[in-house]
């Protein structure tokens, strides 16, 4: 009988025996319910207790399982394969978490007065964020306008005309630090640039773009170049052997080569900066009203918004509760949103294959 | 159209290393000339010294001389960007541009220099060199489509069609067929039979019978040991080299006794 179901080495040297594929989620069902009602004789257990216990147990016991059934290396195999999964696991619950409690809170005020009303004039309930999601786009806006031409041109100076120079290692190790420097510190930066020409206090959307840009350009920089070392060295010289100077090459070959993961690189440096709080608090400032001149005045930020409307409620302090959830749904819709359109760019630009 | 070419006194560096060690020949306009000889004796550098492809890698440097009809490439006054212009090259490995269509990589050479060119010219142009190259019949109702999308040795003659619509005086060939099956190497080896009648073809090749079967002279490159820079042999009318060589280590390489 046992001979039929489970073959043995002794009767075919290639034949093993397996487990049917559902073993491991029946196993999984049948060991949280063991462990929940074992511990449920003592108490009542807490949930964090059974999941760990839980997971302890089932990985032993699908190891015996494996082990007895199909030998040491699959039941090697399926451990690795369940501590991989359940550290995913591990890893996509606080994302989760996240975006189910931003959208079940954020969705109250997402509505038409939302996008439609500034903060001027309102104390209480009402108001919106229009002046917060403007200021957003034209910080985030102005800070992709400067950086993205300053780091794509060190990418390509550093990979096409550089070499290994000492004047490159010093970019890359620049750039390299740069990426480390705390957001405020950028911030603090950017106020004292300004506070040290137009006089101290001066709060503009424009600080603010220039805070997000030294935070934007190591990220730009690091992408672009590895994308740009992407491009095979063949393609350089299939086009210098035509004739094509260095320059051309560059415009026309490796750029478009490599476009599509340059983009994407831009994208997530964009959605990178767009959530940055602290170096806009002090940059950018807050204000109740629209203020669409990034070189005057205070701008509200989508960021900065959540944290006012969150940290300084007024009476009652439930629509300010509402107010900053529903300014962080937009937020992470724009960012989505973002990643959306770089997604599909990089999709469209990608080089084809296609028969 | 086809132009002389010869090389004088040709020393070829690396940064410190001496690749190759004082070449002298001449390279017969429309004929096919042969480079053999083992990995690293630096045949694949002498041809990317003939249209300054060598200098592109970081530390490299020629001394000597390079003349194309008597003008000397390694002259102060000469551009290496017209001179790739006059003479083309063919890689190892097809390298067709992945982001643009057959039609495109044909006109690439015309294009990327910025230069304009009519519709019909554009047309034209794309059939004669895809004709040149015995390509024109099995893409001709697919020039829109990816040229990274055909087979590799369709890939390959794309390459020498692009190549060729730039109508240079020289095509350089570094070993165009050790990526291809047997098939693809009889198309492209026919295909270098006649492009011979128009353009000085010098063509790099590990594979002897490919030499004897192509090439109307052959010049064999060898080390003397390891470290030390290539030399340039033994260089004949192919016959000579592969029946009759004057020298020992010809012989023994053709004959497959090496090392």
């Amino acid at each position: 009988m046992t001979a039929t179901t489970m073959p043995t080495t002794t009767d075919n040297q290639l034949t093993a025996g397996q487990l049917p594929r559902f073993s491991a989620i029946a196993m999984l069902v049948v060991v949280v319910a063991v462990v929940a009602g074992v511990m449920a004789l003592f108490g009542t257990p807490a949930i964090g207790a059974v999941v760990i216990v839980s997971v302890l147990v089932f990985l032993a016991a699908m190891y015996a399982l494996s082990w007895a059934v199909e030998g040491s290396r699959r039941a090697a195999d399926r451990t690795a394969g369940h501590v991989v999964t359940g550290f995913f696991v591990l890893a996509l619950l606080p994302l989760v978490s996240l975006v189910f409690s931003t959208v079940a809170k954020g969705l109250e005020r997402f509505d038409v007065q939302f996008f439609t009303y500034s903060m001027r004039n309102v104390i209480g309930e009402g108001g919106g964020a229009i002046h917060a999601i403007w200021g957003t786009i034209i910080v985030t806006g102005l800070a992709t306008l400067i950086s993205v031409p300053i780091g794509l041109f060190t990418a390509i100076y550093l990979v096409e005309y550089a070499g290994s120079n000492k004047l490159a290692a010093a970019i890359r190790l620049f750039v390299d630090v740069m990426t480390g420097i705390p957001s405020i510190v950028a911030g603090l930066f950017a106020y004292t640039v300004f506070s040290l020409i137009l006089g101290p206090g001066t709060n503009s959307g424009l600080s603010g773009a220039i805070a997000l840009t030294v935070l934007m350009i190591p990220t730009v920089v690091r992408s672009a170049e590895e994308m740009l070392r992407l491009v095979p060295n063949e393609l350089r010289e299939a086009s210098y052997a035509l004739g094509v100077p260095k320059w051309l090459t560059i415009a026309k070959v490796v750029l478009p080569t490599a476009l599509a993961g340059l983009v994407t690189g831009v994208v997530l440096a964009i959605a990178r900066v767009m959530g940055e709080t602290a170096p806009l608090l002090v940059t950018a400032g807050i204000t109740a009203s629209m203020n669409i001149n990034p070189f005057a005045d205070p701008m509200a930020t989508l960021p900065v918004f959540v944290y006012y409307q969150y940290m300084t409620p007024g009476v009652p302090q439930d629509p300010f509760y509402a107010r900053a959830w529903a300014g962080a749904l937009v937020l992470i819709l724009i960012v989505m949103g973002l990643n959306a359109i770089g997604r599909f760019i990089a999709w469209k630009f990608a080089p084809k294959t296609g028969r | 159209m086809s132009k002389r070419i010869e090389l004088k006194d040709l020393n070829i560096f690396y940064g410190k290393f001496h690749a190759v060690k004082s070449v002298n020949m001449t390279i017969e306009p429309r004929a096919v000339t042969a480079f053999i000889g083992s990995s690293g004796c630096g045949k694949s550098t002498v041809l990317r010294s003939i249209n300054r492809m060598h200098e592109v890698i970081d530390g490299a440097y020629v001394e000597g001389q390079v003349l194309l009809d008597g003008v000397d490439l390694y002259d102060k006054a000469v551009d290496p960007v017209r001179v790739r212009r006059h003479i083309g090259m063919v890689f190892q490995r097809p390298n067709p541009f992945p982001t643009m269509s057959i039609r495109e990589n044909i006109l690439a050479g015309v294009r990327l220099n910025n230069s304009r060119i009519s519709k019909s010219d554009a047309d034209e142009l794309v059939e004669t060199s895809l004709q040149g190259a015995n390509l024109w019949n099995e893409v001709k109702d697919r020039l829109d489509k990816p040229g990274s999308g055909l087979s590799g040795g369709q890939q390959q003659r794309l390459c020498i069609a692009r190549a060729i619509a730039v109508s240079p005086d020289v095509l350089l060939m570094d070993e165009p067929c050790s990526a291809l099956d047997p098939i693809s190497t009889l198309a492209v080896e026919d295909l270098i039979q006649e492009l011979k009648e128009n353009y000085t073809v010098v063509i790099v090749t590990h594979n002897m019978q490919q030499a004897a079967r192509v090439s109307d002279s052959t010049a064999f490159f060898n080390l003397k040991a390891h470290g030390q820079p290539g030399e340039l042999i033994e260089y004949g009318p192919t016959e000579k080299i592969f029946h009759n060589p004057e020298q020992k280590a010809t012989e023994d390489y053709i004959t497959g006794r090496f090392g």
